[in-house]
């Protein structure tokens, strides 16, 4: 099958937000540049999350949360697929001040994209967090 | 242990036949992905199938297959069985992507150890066919058993995915003339077990008569599978609190004692393979047969030939090269 295989995210909300109107919005864009989602929703674990990553073999994971959660449990994320001797990218999406960005760039997050971030943005952050690793 | 990135197909197979789910995984993915190592993967898992109880799951979106499966399996693995779901969603046929969003109704199945992947359909045609009883396989290999997969009973694809199985089940729900649609789908004539799902719903009684008289009709006019063992069970469920899983998995598990005892097991087995063998070679002669009339347009000295003759006469003579003279 000649088709190139799709970037396979898997796409999920860290901690105990709310709403997912976000989420879904991002799910949408990734869709939409040919990337298949595999969408576990709200209110996840890095737990679940490995879980889902593993099954699924996904390229890249992309994680939301609010609340200013990013400086710790972006890192924790990272922290969380290394133990489990994962090695695949995590980009996160939030509210994330200018100053913090190379704080997570040293804690191993691959991308980050604030709220309100384009489509071709989202795309192309993980498209290039994915070809920052290689298979 | 090392990454999955580095080692051999057979060490993968190896791996996940010992239990290893990442390598089970990587194995999926290959399988997924068609080719070279797919081809690889099919070499080193199919003489070691054949333990897993494969189930089809089909019907209408929202129809409550997902939450019906994370209900039953999370039932399977308490019984200390050991479930898998390959769980298939369609691919936007304009970006290729797509939203495989049956996780999140089985969030509590995977917390229970139930081994779930996602799947697009990615387009091609035919290319779910060829790549669905293969992951299957791997999962067989992997020693999951049964083997559930989840596919919207939409197309001509996705029927013939769900009949590829030992037991298909289709999903109707009341108020939507689901037990119609699934008539017009073909759905009716694969299915071996109908689970009528939101029977919370005061009209689920009017699907059950719908069922039923679909069947009786089919019955007279000859429809329905020539390897059925029975006339259809019709199970009442309702997925959100689990009412009526049990009453399902049991007949599920009764399907299968009867194909056994039929002695059609193997008999549908055998179909399935044959389906598959027809699957692959009808993926090969499409891709031979688009490169051929490429051929014959490209070249000058054939282009010549080609606008000089019929289609009709063209499409002979390169069926006839092509016959004889497999790869020019
Ligand atoms: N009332 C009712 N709702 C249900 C039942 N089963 C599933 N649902 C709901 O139907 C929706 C779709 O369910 P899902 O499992 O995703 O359907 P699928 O697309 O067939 O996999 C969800 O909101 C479920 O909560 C049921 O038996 N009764
Ligand atoms: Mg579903």
């Amino acid at each position: 099958m000649a088709d190139a295989t799709p970037v396979r995210v898997v796409l999920a909300k860290l901690g105990l937000d709310g709403h997912d109107r976000g989420l879904k919005v991002v799910a949408r864009m990734l869709r939409d540049g040919g990337m298949e989602v595999i969408y576990l929703g709200l209110r996840q674990t890095t737990s679940s999350i490995i879980d889902a990553v593993e099954q699924e073999d996904a390229d890249v994971v992309g994680i939301s949360m609010l609340n200013a959660g990013h400086l710790t449990l972006g890192p924790l994320m990272v922290d969380a697929l290394a133990d489990a001797g994962l090695d695949v990218p995590v980009v996160i999406g939030g509210i994330v001040p200018d100053e913090d960005l190379p704080t997570l760039a040293a804690a191993g997050v691959a991308g980050v994209l604030g709220p309100g971030s384009p489509a071709a943005d989202v795309v192309a952050c993980v498209r290039a967090a994915v070809a920052g690793r290689g298979r | 242990m090392a990454p999955v990135a580095d080692r051999t197909v057979p060490e993968l197979v190896a791996a996940a036949r010992g239990g290893e789910l990442r390598a089970t995984a990587r194995l999926l993915t290959f399988v997924e992905r068609g080719g070279d190592l797919a081809e690889q993967v099919a070499e080193a898992t199919h003489r070691h199938v054949g333990n897993a109880h494969v189930i089809g799951l089909t019907g209408p979106p929202g129809s409550g297959k997902s939450t019906l499966t994370a209900v039953w399996t999370i039932q399977l693995a308490e019984e200390g069985r050991r479930p898998a779901v390959l769980a298939v969603d369609p691919s936007s046929p304009l970006t290729g992507g797509a939203i495989l969003g049956d996780r999140v109704r089985m969030a509590a199945a995977t917390a229970a150890g139930v081994f779930i992947r996602s799947m697009a359909t990615r387009g091609h045609a035919g290319g779910l066919a060829l790549a669905v009883p293969g992951m299957v396989r791997v999962l067989d290999i992997a020693g999951f058993d049964p083997v559930i997969v989840e596919t919207v009973g939409v197309g001509q694809v996705e029927v013939d995915v769900t009949a590829a199985t030992d037991t298909a089940v289709v999903v109707v729900t009341p108020g939507m003339g689901d037990a119609v649609q699934a008539n017009k789908a073909g759905l009716l004539e694969v299915a071996d077990l109908f689970a009528v799902n939101k029977s919370d719903r005061p009209d689920a009684v009017d699907v059950r008569r719908d069922l039923e008289l679909m069947l009786d009709l089919s019955k007279l006019t000859g429809h329905g599978r020539p390897d059925a063992v029975a006339r259809p069970t019709i199970v009442s469920t309702v997925a959100t609190t689990g009412r009526g899983v049990a009453e399902l998995a049991d007949a599920v598990d009764s399907h299968l004692a009867a194909l056994l005892n039929a002695g059609l097991l193997e008999a549908r087995r055998e179909v399935r393979r044959r389906a598959e063998v027809r699957s692959h070679l009808e993926h090969l002669v499409l891709a031979a047969s688009a490169a051929a009339v490429e051929a014959a347009f490209g070249a000058a000295a054939d282009a010549a030939e080609t606008a000089d003759e019929p289609p009709g006469v063209t499409a002979r003579r390169l069926a006839e090269r092509l016959l004889t003279n497999p790869g020019s």
